[in-house]
């Protein structure tokens, strides 16, 4: 099934969150932000921009009735500074105006005066700093101690992987309106809806009740708008509140960049060792997170890089660690993967270090140590139905890796400006939230009594079909057609206290609850028809009855109109949480993930060694879907994910200075993947498996996984830079931008 | 008061001729199809067409609304998506890009489908190839763009259908455009020619003064001179070729004597900026940005160009574009000065050659740029032209290497003994373009580059490095 938005989108229809229409009398919100990265606030003067044209009230950290606080997991975070700043960026006062651009000519007359103080943007500089957003956590299995000595080779190593600016191409934004009694309505562009409820409702000073929060859809969000949607909603919220107003804010994308956080740098230290016969004997690794100045969701992306750190390699002895350093930067947030790629960077890079120095492939390396089944992962799990073999080895022969690397290898000892690289990328991706209490979703069904059916769950549609997995859910439980089905916007009225729309998790929590949900309204119905077809097998399919199997008279909307008028309830809230999901962070084990994701991709670059620019040539991909419940679908997030995770660690690069200054600010400075940097060629094959009980139809979760196929990007671009400066000593240092990759080609060996 | 047919319906504002055409689109009327990513041109998702007159008949470019000023559409056909819509089904751009699963958030969409439509509009020969360059300023985040190649294959082979003669009627037949588009060449002649929005800060397409200044235009008094008609134009006259200042530099794209002379013309251009900016950034516009790395600007200073800056008295005088650049961003300019004319030789077939490299190949602003002209008496320099972005405060023409190359011998030691000289010429910063060392070094290579281009039986890699 295609997109259900689809005709919408290419007709301009769909709305987004600037789309909504404006009620008479809206105004506008602009968030005035800080210009220095940390100091103390000596004065702020608003007397000029107040008196500017179309200024309605600035708002500041002393006009919040209730508590000036946004912290999701820790409370670390006001929602406007108060007294000091600790990033560039952090909104000191909330700017409400008749339009837009008066809002702006007023910004730019706020005086501030700072005291500065000093500025850390470097996590390891944080971390000998001792400041760090929360004490460190270790993951270990075996004894690494002992099994140093068992090891014919040891290598040790640092790599380093930069962030990664969402660029949502819908900015961030939020559109409220005041209702009766004290209560608003808040449209926000968000994944986690019940989290802007709740900061809503305690920075407001009033209970969740009154504050009805409405998502329709997202133009793009991973991960950005799963906690840091909700400052805007917030602020939009307040000044509606303050000003009995609707109050809207649809942010300028130099603002979002400049404000928001990203996906986290991290920087590792790694030892590796490894018996003659090239298996991993033990391996320990120190992640430094660089957070930002807030915990923000870093606590959480932390524990997905320990549960990540050893991918798709079973690994007896593992000493995992991670620090989640406090620096001046924004605070860094959810995006796609979630902690997960940065931990597999590390492993990757320590393997690529063992394979240069031993003088074989990295491939080698990898294959002789994929998880098997029953393999135990440091965190505890044992893993059942692996498929990462199944896997590596579908991939390889499918595509005939060893015809490529013999072409390749020729292709490099006939040519001098151009080099090629391949690179191997095998993922294990866990699926549930970390946090188990998050692992629960509902849904609300309503059947009207001409037949019609909508369907509220607490998903949130950002484009990656989920809305169609929903529908396919109604239609194909009812046998109805998809017309009869409308899956109405996210709303915390109809469906409460949700988990964000994240962990790649949408589907299978609110599918399932969904599933409960029609199946319970499917038994009614089938009794109802059963009085007329007695002992009958019923069925329902096409919009028919069918009993025994046979077509009968009664259609679906006479079956729905004769339910109704014998008092049948005809709506159904369901509840879903995961079963057979634990952990104990006390002693760091249990079994977090429902199941785990599989899948291989091969890389192939060319990089020119004159310009040191380079071009994707292919990547050839065998991926675990389960039994894909929508193969078009899930085939647009492998390649749109792949291509972002290749973003990541080729052209995107955020660029930070000393003092906290985001330089690569804009669309101008900050570059993702055009039409041009895809690969060639993006094959993708489904690796034919039973799938998995606890995914929705079997259909495994498929929105973070892919990205990870994109770490291999780097690691070919490497091999290519290696075919022409065999000698020199590479750092491990993401994104492979030009200029790294030419430095890397010239430098001294 | 401006007025121009939006979609199929004439509008007439007062809004202030700065007004983006976004804003307008979105806010005053209402069509919400439009969306903002960027508001610097840099995402494609406020596409819309500007259709014009030319010799009688209607002509469409794409363009980025958000960088658009209303002046700049006066007495013109401006097409949104929502002007695209037909009546009962999907238009044929819009099915392929369903049918393809182009679309998953959607918010860039529409922006796609008005870049494809206006490949549908104006492609004569159409590619695969040539469809992919009409979306190249248009940024997704969710698909990977395989889907959306595939979309632009299937609109690609209808189109191949298209009846050249008759463009239009097929497109309408063939359910690409409404078919009130075929009303619009009537309605366009029915507009005055007056263009009378004349002020004192200068703008062409507006393509580099809106991302600057965005929120100053609002109020500014504008000189809005992307089409007053004795502003456009483009003469040969023996080698010499004359461009009036409003040449965009899609205008030059597709020049046929330029296309004749320089072998890789198309391929040089398409490496600055996209589609959309292209269509509507003008040449003078890019020299008198005066960003150290304009690329066009560049280019020109290898080929000897020459400027005309004309007061409001209409009295010229011409200075060489390399005297031109004072310093950072100040110029041999007089304040009620305009660059009305730009002259430069077009060099002889496989003289050129120009290198960029940045971030991302296209859509992107050099990390260093540089053009040479360069040419050969047998096996001597007989003359030498070399210029270089990106490595100082203005763009810069490489006088020193320049002579220095002129009576040697090619060879590789004449090459990297003026790469030697280069780089005493050169003074690059550390910025988000990359550091002074990387800069330095890709001077080098890129210096190279052009020999090993021009002369690869002469000069190969292997002896230079």
């Amino acid at each position: 099934m295609i997109n259900i938005d689809a005709h919408n989108h290419v007709k301009g229809k769909s709305i987004y969150l600037d789309d909504i229409q404006e009620i008479h009398g809206t105004l506008y919100a602009l968030p005035f932000d800080a210009t220095v990265a940390h100091a103390k606030i000596k004065s702020i003067d608003l007397e000029s921009a107040l008196k500017t044209k179309g200024i309605v009230t600035i708002l500041k950290a002393k006009d919040i009735p209730g508590q000036n606080q946004i912290g999701g997991i820790f409370p670390d975070e006001p929602l406007l500074a108060d007294g000091e700043v600790h990033f560039r960026g952090q909104v000191i006062a909330i700017i409400v105006g008749t339009t837009e651009h008066h809002c702006r000519v007023a910004a730019k007359r706020i005086k501030v005066v700072y005291d500065e103080l000093p500025v850390i943007t470097d996590p390891r500089e944080a971390q000998k700093q001792n400041q760090l957003i929360m004490p460190p956590r270790q993951f270990r299995l075996g004894d690494t101690t002992s099994a140093w000595s068992q090891c014919d080779y040891i290598f040790e190593g640092r790599s380093d992987v930069n962030g990664q600016e969402h660029l949502y191409i819908e900015t961030q934004g939020a559109y409220a309106r005041p209702k009766e009694d004290g209560s608003i309505i808040v449209s926000s562009s968000t994944q986690g809806p019940t989290a802007v409820q709740r900061m809503v409702a305690q920075v407001l000073g009033i209970p969740m009740h009154k504050v009805e929060i409405d998502t329709v859809r997202l133009g793009g969000g991973f991960g950005g708008k799963e906690d840091q949607a909700t400052p805007w909603a917030v602020m939009v919220a307040l000044a509606a509140q303050h000003l009995h107003k609707p109050v809207k804010m649809s942010m300028h994308r130099m603002d979002d960049m400049r404000m928001t956080g990203k996906r986290h740098p991290y920087s590792a230290d790694f030892k590796i060792g490894l018996t003659k016969d090239l298996k991993i004997l033990a391996y320990e690794v120190t992640h430094y997170q660089n957070a930002g100045a807030a915990a923000d969701l870093s606590p959480a992306v932390m524990e997905r890089t320990l549960f990540h750190s050893t991918n798709a390699y079973y690994i007896p002895n593992v000493i995992a660690k991670a620090y989640s350093c406090k620096t001046n930067l924004p605070p860094n947030t959810a995006f796609r993967g979630f902690g997960g790629p940065q931990g597999k960077f590390a492993i990757e890079a320590a393997i690529v270090k063992a394979a240069e120095s031993l003088g074989v492939s990295p491939a080698e390396i990898q294959k002789a140590n994929l998880v098997k089944e029953g393999d135990e992962l440091s965190y505890g799990q044992i893993l059942t139905q692996v498929e990462a073999q199944n896997a590596w080895e579908t991939c390889m022969k499918n595509y005939d890796y060893e015809s490529q690397k013999q072409r390749v290898a020729e292709f490099n000892s006939k040519n001098t400006r151009f080099k090629k690289g391949l690179a191997i990328q095998p993922i294990c991706f866990g699926i549930s939230f970390t946090n188990t209490m998050m692992n629960h979703a509902r849904a609300l069904v309503h059947i009207y009594h001409d037949g019609s059916v909508v369907v509220s769950t607490g998903g949130v549609e950002m484009g990656q079909g989920l809305n169609t997995k929903m529908l396919q859910i109604v239609v194909e439980t009812f046998g109805i057609n998809a017309s009869k089905v409308r899956i109405e916007s996210t709303n915390t009225l109809r469906v409460a206290n949700t988990s964000p729309t994240a962990a790649s998790a949408g589907a299978d929590l609110n599918g399932k609850a969904l599933q409960m949900a029609c199946n319970a309204l499917l038994e009614r119905l089938k009794a109802v028809a059963q009085k007329e077809f007695t002992d009958q097998i019923i069925e329902l399919k096409d919009e028919m009855v069918f009993a025994n199997e046979v077509k009968t008279e009664l259609t679906w909307k006479d079956l729905v109109l004769r339910a109704f008028t014998q008092r049948v309830a005809l709506t159904e809230n369901a509840h879903y949480a995961t079963p057979t999901i634990h952990y104990d962070k006390t002693k760091e084990k249990g079994h977090p993930f429902a199941y785990h994701v599989y899948g291989t991709a091969i890389h192939e670059v060319t990089v020119d060694c004159l310009k040191g620019t380079y071009d994707f040539d292919s990547v050839n991909i065998v991926h675990d879907f389960g039994k894909s419940m929508n193969p078009t679908i899930d085939n647009g997030q492998i390649e749109g994910g792949l291509v972002q995770g290749m973003g990541w660690m080729t052209l995107e690069e955020i660029i930070y200075n000393d003092q906290g200054r985001l330089v690569s600010n804009a669309l101008s400075t900050y570059k993702v993947p055009d039409i041009y940097s895809v690969p060639k060629v993006i094959n993708i094959q489904h690796l034919e498996t039973e799938g998995h009980e606890l995914a929705i139809k079997k259909s495994k979760a498929v929105g973070e996984p892919p990205l990870m196929y994109g770490i291999g990007a780097y690691f070919a671009i490497r091999n290519a830079i290696k075919a022409f400066n065999p000698n020199a000593d590479l750092a491990v240092n993401a994104p492979y931008t030009p200029e790294k990759v030419l430095m890397d080609l010239y430098k001294k060996s | 008061m401006i007025q121009f047919i939006l979609n199929n319906r004439l509008v007439q504002t007062d809004r202030a001729a700065s007004t983006t055409l976004l804003d307008f689109i979105r806010y005053d009327e209402n069509l919400r199809g439009t969306k903002i990513g960027c508001r610097e041109g840099d995402c494609g998702a406020c596409t819309v067409l500007i259709g014009s007159l030319k010799e009688g008949k209607a002509q469409y470019i794409s363009a980025t609304s958000c960088l658009t000023p209303l002046a700049n559409v006066y007495g013109k056909h401006v097409v949104t998506v929502e002007g695209l819509n037909l009546p009962e089904k999907l238009n044929q751009v819009q099915q392929a890009m369903v049918d393809c699963s182009g679309t998953q958030c959607g918010f860039c969409t529409p922006g796609f489908v008005n870049s494809m439509s206006g490949f549908a509009l104006t492609c004569s020969e159409p590619t695969v190839e040539k469809a992919i360059s009409a979306i190249d300023g248009n940024i997704c985040r969710c698909t990977g763009y395989k889907t959306i190649e595939r979309a632009a294959a299937k609109v690609t082979e209808q189109l191949l259908q298209k009846d050249q003669k008759n463009p239009l009627s097929w497109l309408v037949a063939n359910s690409f455009v409404p078919d009130y588009f075929l009303t619009i060449e009537e309605r366009l002649k029915e507009f005055q020619s007056d263009y009378s929005f004349t002020g004192q800060i200068p703008i062409g397409g507006g393509t580099d003064l809106y991302v600057q200044k965005h929120d100053e235009l609002h109020d500014m008094d504008m000189d809005y001179l992307f089409d007053k008609k004795e502003l456009n134009g483009i003469i040969f006259e023996g080698n010499q070729c004359k461009l009036k200042s409003s040449v965009t530099v899609s205008d030059l794209i597709e020049n046929e004597t330029l296309l004749h002379a320089i072998p890789n013309w198309y391929k040089y251009l398409k490496l600055l900026s996209s589609t959309p900016i292209r269509n509507i950034a003008t040449i003078a516009g890019n020299i008198a940005n005066g960003s150290p790395i304009g690329d066009f600007t560049i280019i020109l200073l290898a080929m000897k160009a020459q400027l005309t800056l004309t007061n409001k008295e209409n009295v010229g005088r011409k200075v060489m574009l390399k005297d031109f650049y004072l310093g950072y961003k100040t110029f041999d300019k007089k304040k009620d000065e305009i660059i009305s004319e730009i002259t430069f030789e077009v060099p002889a077939s496989g003289k050129f050659n120009f290198e960029k490299v940045c971030k991302r190949q296209y859509l992107d602003i050099a990390s260093v740029n540089t053009a040479m002209v360069v040419s050969l008496n047998r096996n001597t320099i007989a003359d030498a032209d070399v210029s270089m972005g990106g490595v100082g405060p203005i763009p810069k023409y490489l006088t020193e290497t320049s002579a220095f190359l002129i009576g040697k011998e090619l060879t590789a030691t004449t090459v990297k003994e003026a790469e030697q000289l280069l780089q005493t010429e050169l003074a690059p910063i550390s910025d988000a373009r990359g550091t002074e060392e990387y800069k330095r070094l890709l001077a080098r290579q890129l210096f190279f580059a052009h020999f090993i281009t021009l002369f690869p039986e002469t000069i190969k890699i292997d002896n230079l490095l």
